[in-house]
Order: C-alpha cells, then structure tokens, then sequence
C-alpha cells in the first residue's frame, strides 16, 4: 500500500505518534498497569495459543476433518475449564463472544428482547461501564425504560432503591459483580436475591468480568441468569470473552449468520482466542489464593504509598477486602490527569485517567461522578491495575514515579484550577 | 450519553512544549491577571501580563490547569505576545497559536480557543482598569471570548446536570 491510500491527516497522525515513541527511547524500567484497557498476555498464554494458528486444531470446529475435530475438542475443553471455574452447571452455559462489550450487548438486547412481551422495564445502575450503559440508551431508543441505581460515595449500590425499582414489569436487571474503574465488590448475591424476590421472572445480567479470577465466586450459587467474562482482564487475549447464560434461559441472538458450535452467537470460533483464554483462567485459579494475596499486597502498597507520600490525594472507592485485589483509584487534586498520564508515560508508567480531556466531550468519569467526586476531582483521578507478575520493585518504581510525575503537573496547575 | 476515547497522537512540537513550557508561572508585579476556563471543563489557563506605559507587553506568563494541548498552546501564545503592542496582541487568533504549535487533533482546538480567550480578557481587563477604550478594541466579545464564555457555561450545566442526575 502506498501512503496515497490513506488520507494526509491519519499519515500525520502516524508520523506524530513515531516521534512521541521516539521520546521513550531510552527508558530503563516500564510498569504496564492499564490492564482495564486492555492486558499484557504472559508468554505461558501465548505459548499456549501459537500451536493452534498452524500446527493443530486450526479447521472449523464444525467440520468433518481431523483439524476440524481437534478444534472441536480445543473450544469444548476450553468452554469446560473456564464453566468449572465460574461454577457453571454444564459447559453449554458459555458462549464465546469477541470480548466484555459483544457479551454485555448479546445479554442485555438478547434478554430486552426475548422479553419484550412481558414487560420493557430495565433497571442497571450508574456506575456500569460504559458497553451496559451505551445498550441502555440503545434499549431506550426501542421504547424500554431505563432505571438507574445510585450508587453510595464508596460505589456500593442503593440495595433498597433497587428493590423500588423492581416490578413485574421489570424484565432485565444488569449489576456489575465488581466496578471496573473502582474496584467496588458488590453484595452481589444479596443485590440479585432482591430482584428475584420482587420478580422471579426478571433475568438478572451481571458483568463479572472484574471479579473473575479475581474474587471468589460460584455463579451457579448465585442468582445470575447470565454473566459476562473478559479474557484480558485475567491477562488473557483481547478479542474474546463469554457469556454465561443459564441452562433453561432464553436469549435472542443480535447477530445473524452462520451457527457452529454456538447458538447465541454465529460465525467462526476463535481456537486461539479461546485456548489462550482457557490457559489465563487456568494460570488465575491456580493458586487463586496466593495470587490474590501478591496482588492485594502490590494494590495496598500502591494505595499506601501514593497517599502517604503525596499531598491532597483521594482514593476513589472503598478500602481493605471490599475492594477488587488489583484496584487502585486515585484522585490527585490540582493535578489534570491527561497530563499527568503523559509525564508517567514519558517515565515507562503506564495508566489511564478519569480526566473529560482524554474523552471526547468534557464530561469527566461517570463512575467518579456518580460517588460523589466533584468535576476537577475525577479529571485528576488515575486508574491502575496490578498484576501478579508485578513486582515490589515495579510498585516501588511507579512511586518515584508519580510522585515526581504529580509534582511537574501541580508545577504547571500554579494557584489555577484551585476553587 | 456518548463517552469515547480518542487517539491523541500530539506532534513533536506539542511534546516539546508540554515537557519544556516557556514563561510558565505566577508573575508577582504582573500588570494585569485573567482566567478563561474552569476546572469543570478540565482545562482553566490564567495569564500574566505586564505592561508598561506604552501598552507594550513586557512580560508575559501562564499557568495551566490543562492537557498537554492547553499548556502548549498557552507557552507559544505568552512567546508571541512579549514585546508586542496589546493592539497586535490582540490579532493573535487561536488560529495562529494552533498553527505555531503545529497543529492540534480537532478535539483539542478548544484548548488554544481557550488560551486565546483568557489573553484577550486580560487585554480587555487593561483597558478597563485603566478606565480607556482605544478604537480597534471592539465592544463586542470576539470569537475566542465567546467561546471561553460558552465552554464555562456548558461545564456548569454538565455538572449540574450530573448532580441531579444522582
């Protein structure tokens, strides 16, 4: 392809984004924590996947050949590792999607309209990520109502505005098991006993794609009618993901084409993906505990550090076994957080921030909002994720890091921006 | 509610200028003093301005509660004003400081809009302190007045949009 084919603005682009590359020549140590935008994948999960691009199991899972059967064998032993990890009944409870967004989408529209002749009443809450509360406002469009739970100043969900909300026209509840930008571990069983209590028809949805692998939880022991998964989140692939629809619940499919081995969602199964998904769950639930313990120890010398040694800091979201293992949400006032992100960039941290000027419109965080954090608090917030392969010495490094990164924004700030 | 990241590839220029900003900082005996933006918006510039008998900027700084675009833009706005007459002050168009950092993504224009239109309100502020209205000083808000202004509004029926919204 020559450059012609592409317009002048994107080479630009590309030109622009080499130079800033440029800029991190040189660097000494990096700490990728922005796992809630996408994972580094450990070669163990890569190792696992490779074999199945060229050397087996790369036919069609549906077909009458031996690559066809070996992938046939590849995708059900690996929908069969990951429902005894989630504690699902039978592996038919799993279905592949291409990632978190495809699941919540294919549950929230598949059950909406699956339902629709019995009520169009929908109930989430104001702190989903943005794939629930985007097919909400596409259900709404259709005609469905909206309800969205308030959340308390920690993220947890109003238990009794809930069970307001609940009638017998409500259809579809969708709570996350545990927020994605703050770490919030729902009461989650009690929050899905509530619905069924008030309406035991009400399919409850609930994204569980960050306490997967990472809080224990049993779906079958819980009142979920679906719940979705991401592989990246357990530093698995991106591009696949499922969800869990429980045995005797209809769904209606969102996407037409050919049916494999799938019902709910068509097209050719991702082998890689899926094994590579399988073999990050694999490597998360061997010693889960141990696992959760190095990186509760990593968050809370994360979290401790920072407001130990930084001035006017808030952490967004609660503290202790409440709270996600990998987690760490802060807010550094007098501090813009694109800028800030930049600086660590520019020092091998890697992290995202709340900030409206790294979105498109100038609205900040809607999780930071929703608990309570005024305007200027979210647009200093940064979010990070570790990981069990982080070690003290990365934790030790970001430290330094931020700490001299928060001190060269604030230097910028001056006395504006301060109310 | 639309909620999208975007790709934000600043050029070199704008790297440089986010790393090494010139004249940034609170200025002491600063003439006159104005703000454009809130914290709300996430972006909110003040500008430093000193000036002498002549209306001859002779110093110009600026603080920045912004991103990268905003700080660059405000760096090479307080570099093209210094020395200038506040009448050729004034002709700098966000346009121009756009250009001068060679380019921004098109969400990020608002931020040079922004810087523009906190140093044409410490042109104004001058002139009104000192109780004068030279000639090629409209009355009406030029474009990079109004958009601050705009952006200021817009950021507080956001937040207080929100705020209900809980």
């Amino acid at each position: 392809m020559k450059n012609g084919s592409a317009s002048k603005d994107r080479i630009t682009m590309i030109e622009n984004v080499k130079e800033l590359l440029r800029a991190h020549e040189g660097l000494k140590h990096e700490v990728y924590l922005d796992i809630e935008n996408s994972s580094t994948v450990p070669k163990e999960v890569v190792d696992a996947m490779l074999p199945y691009y060229n050397k087996r199991a790369y036919g069609n899972p549906t077909l009458t050949h031996k690559p066809g059967w070996e992938a046939f064998e590849t995708v059900m032993e690996s929908a069969q590792k990951i429902a005894e990890f989630l504690g699902c009944k039978t592996l038919e409870e799993i279905n592949f999607t291409p990632g978190e967004t495809e699941a919540n989408n294919l549950a929230m529209m598949g059950a909406a309209f699956a339902m629709k002749d019995k009520g169009k009443k929908v109930v989430t809450s104001e702190i989903e990520p943005i794939s629930v509360l985007h097919v909400s406002d596409a259900l709404q469009k259709y005609g469905f109502n909206i309800t969205k739970i308030p959340v308390d100043n920690e993220g947890f969900i109003n238990l009794e505005k809930l069970e307001e909300a609940i009638d017998e026209e409500t259809t579809l509840v969708s709570l996350s098991a545990a927020n994605h930008e703050i770490g919030t571990i729902q009461p989650i069983r009690d929050a899905l006993k509530i619905v069924k209590a008030k309406n035991s028809e009400t399919i409850v949805h609930t994204d569980a794609s960050d306490a997967y692998g990472k809080i224990p939880l049993n779906i079958q022991d819980s009142d979920a009618d679906l719940a979705t998964i991401s592989s990246y989140k357990i530093l698995g692939p991106r591009g696949t993901g499922a969800l869990y629809v429980k045995e005797g619940v209809k769904l209606e499919r969102i996407l037409e084409g050919q049916i494999g081995t799938q019902n709910l969602w068509p097209g050719v199964e991702n082998t890689p993906l899926i094994a590579g998904f399988a073999k990050a769950s694999e490597l998360a639930f061997q010693n889960f505990e141990e696992n959760v313990n190095q990186m509760r120890k990593l968050r809370d010398k994360l979290i401790d550090g920072i407001t130990g040694k930084i001035s006017e800091v808030k952490l967004n979201g609660p503290k202790g076994n409440k709270r996600t293992p990998d987690n760490v949400n802060v807010s550094f006032l007098k501090c813009e957080g694109e800028a800030l992100t930049i600086e660590l960039s520019l020092n091998g941290v890697y992290v995202s921030s709340g900030s409206a000027c790294t979105r498109r419109l100038l609205q900040p965080s809607h999780v930071l909002v929703a608990i309570g954090r005024k305007f200027d608090e979210a647009h200093g917030s940064i979010l990070m994720k570790v990981t069990r392969y982080h070690k003290e010495e990365d934790i030790d490094y970001v430290l330094g890091a931020v700490s001299k990164a928060v001190e060269r924004i604030r230097g910028i700030v001056g006395a504006t921006g301060v109310e | 509610m639309i909620v999208s990241r975007i790709p934000l590839p600043y050029n070199p220029k704008v790297l440089e200028l986010f790393r090494n900003p010139k004249n940034l900082g609170k200025m002491e005996d600063a003439t006159v003093t104005a703000v454009a933006g809130n914290p709300l918006c996430g972006d909110m510039i003040t500008f430093y301005l000193k000036i002498n008998d002549q209306d001859i900027i002779e110093k110009a700084s600026f603080e920045s509660y912004g991103c990268a675009a905003n700080i660059a833009t405000s760096s090479v706005a307080t570099e093209m004003i210094k020395g200038k007459k506040l009448e050729n002050a004034w002709e700098i168009s966000w346009k121009k400081v756009t250009e001068a950092v060679g380019g921004l993504p098109t969400v990020k224009f608002h931020c040079g809009i922004l810087a523009i239109g906190a140093l044409r309100r410490a042109i104004r502020k001058y002139y009104k302190n000192k109780k004068a209205s030279p000639k090629w000083l409209q009355e009406e808000l030029s474009f990079e007045e109004k958009q601050a202004l705009e952006e200021e509004e817009l950021a507080k029926v956001l937040a207080k949009r929100m705020q209900t919204e809980e």
